[in-house]
């Protein structure tokens, strides 16, 4: 027979082995991403410098920057941003809000969550042959604005669901009985209200967007690009300009897929470099969204 | 003694499942009825049919009417807009439900639905209504902060100002003290005897005792059925019907 403290003992010893075995498998994920941040800072580091930022690609490796690459990244991200958000909301909010709860909607419901794990790959394919061949949108801005967007469209739906759905049951019958249509709670409260969480959502989707390549070498994006797309701003009326949406481009990750697969080693240190760009790129957004979290947690309680 | 409403035949169902049974019940002009009852008994399903809460949910369906006096509306009639219906009745929840906006967007939010945008006309009917629900001296000087920052009972005083800041006919409260400390159901109870004066009350309630402090007339619900009506005082001293005598004895419930 076991006394209380040998038991007490016993249980004790599982909970220090639950606690070793818990920190290593935080270690082994947190090892990755700082072995990974350092390798790239390791190669890339000394190739950042204002020139790397403002120049365009070269044959000469010394030379080369990643200029057209994080301008078309941007324009892309932006496209791809004005696309999906009106889209993703608004389907999130009529799903959430105004649809009938029947077989159609869950129909619907489990698609979105089965387009959400779609190879982006697929997308691109389906890119090339819908905006690129049918509706001649060329290898632009906008096609990839596009492909992206729809790429993003289900993370941006459910991410907006779930903040939607935390607004409480009573808030909304509050509304409702003071006599506002279904619109008038949807604009005065839930928009309101679940900013925080929607906004989250969308930077989340957009760093993934960042950092895609397949479906855009698919659709035919640029490797070499030795020039911007023409300005949003111009000199003369009507002072901004939309040609740049049907610019040829290229994005950051396909500039790197482009010098590591050169042979010379110096073009791989550019790669390192222009990864910690995009790196950083991506982890100031989650940043971002972090910030968005915190205020609108601290300023809507229920 | 006018009528304010008239419930006449009101059957209630949750999809199949029926919630009221052939209800039929006056509501009282600028008197309190409560209605009691054991948990699950419908009392709360047949005040959510007043303002139409239920339309909100698929399945939900009624039968019979609810007259609206002076004018006659039928309440559930299948013509009549539950928003029309909201605009007219105001209710007050169980948990206090503030939005998360400042006190003062809180009560002005049922005149803004209604279009009223006259800043002047809005601060006044807002300074009525907390006036009216006894916050006024508390909440004057942090009109715009947020009205998280308020205790439990003044949050629930506040959804009582929110619900009489627009002038409804009708005030519904749904167990309005069942999440609030002795203090705070007090000094809501002491609101409900003041607000009487111009509003019709219905009050759903799981507490006896507060039906007897606060009502002029009591509705005791059993399984979805009327069980007895009639004047708070008589209904708790001299019951007529055996059920109503042993609920309000503690024999079951």
């Amino acid at each position: 027979m076991k006394t209380l403290s040998q038991i007490v003992a016993h249980h004790k010893r599982i909970d220090k082995l639950f606690i070793i075995l818990g920190l290593l498998s935080m270690f082994v994920g947190l090892m990755t991403l700082c072995a990974l941040i350092i390798n790239l800072s390791v190669d890339g580091f000394e190739r950042l410098s204002v020139p790397f930022m403002t120049s365009f690609p070269s044959r000469f490796p010394e030379k080369a920057g990643i200029l057209s690459s994080w301008v078309g990244s941007a324009l892309v991200m932006l496209t791809t941003a004005v696309i999906s958000i009106p889209i993703g909301v608004g389907a999130a909010i009529y799903l959430e809000e105004f649809a009938a709860k029947n077989k159609i909607t869950d129909i619907i419901e489990i698609n979105i969550t089965n387009l959400a794990g779609v190879p982006s790959i697929v997308y691109g394919l389906m890119a090339l042959g819908l905006f690129v061949y049918k509706f001649h949108l060329g290898q632009s801005v906008l096609t990839a604005g596009l492909t992206l967007g729809l790429l993003v469209l289900p993370i941006v739906i459910t991410a907006t669901r779930e903040a939607i759905r935390a607004v409480p049951v009573g808030i909304r019958e509050a509304a409702f009985a003071l006599g506002a249509t279904r619109w008038q709670m949807v604009k005065d409260h839930i928009l309101p209200y679940s900013t925080g969480g929607i906004s989250t959502g969308i930077i989340i989707a957009l760093s993934r967007a960042i950092g895609e390549s397949s479906p855009l070498i698919t659709i035919g994006a640029l490797t070499f690009i030795a020039f911007l797309p023409p300005s949003p701003i111009t000199v003369s009326f009507p002072y901004i300009s939309f040609e740049w949406l049907m610019s040829p481009f290229t994005v950051i990750p396909i500039q790197m897929f482009n010098w590591v697969s050169r042979p010379q080693a110096e073009f791989h240190l550019n790669a390192a470099a222009a990864g910690l760009i995009l790196l950083l790129m991506t982890l100031s957004m989650n940043a971002v969204a972090i910030w968005i979290r915190y205020r609108f947690r601290k300023k809507v309680k229920w | 003694m006018t009528l304010k409403a008239e419930v006449k035949n009101l059957n209630f169902y949750y999809g199949e499942r029926q919630a009221l049974k052939n209800i039929n019940l006056p509501v009282l002009d600028r008197k309190v009825t409560a209605l009691i009852g054991p948990s699950g008994c419908g009392k709360s399903t047949y005040l959510r049919c007043f303002n139409r809460m239920h339309d909100l949910y698929p399945g939900h369906r009624y039968e019979g009417e609810i007259m609206l006096f002076p004018d006659q509306v039928n309440l559930i009639g299948k013509d009549v807009d539950p928003i029309e219906i909201r605009m007219r009745i105001s209710m007050v929840f169980q948990k206090p439900n503030p939005f998360p906006k400042s006190i003062y967007e809180n009560v002005a939010y049922g005149l803004r639905v209604r279009g009223e945008s006259n800043k002047k006309v809005i601060d006044e009917k807002v300074e009525k209504a907390l006036r009216g629900a006894a916050l006024w001296d508390e909440a004057k000087d942090r009109l715009h902060q947020p009205a998280f920052n308020l205790s439990g009972g003044q949050q629930q005083r506040l959804c009582i100002a929110r619900a009489l800041a627009p002038d409804p006919e009708l005030l519904l409260f749904d167990e309005p003290t069942s999440a609030l400390d002795p203090i705070a159901t007090a000094r809501i109870e002491e609101l409900v005897n003041e607000i009487k004066n111009d509003v019709t009350i219905l009050i759903v309630t799981h507490n006896m005792q507060q039906a007897a402090r606060v009502s002029d007339y009591t509705a005791f619900l059993y399984m979805g059925e009327l069980v007895e009506y009639g004047e708070t005082e008589v209904l708790f001293t001299n019951p007529k019907q055996k059920k109503t005598e042993e609920y309000i004895t503690g024999r079951f419930g």
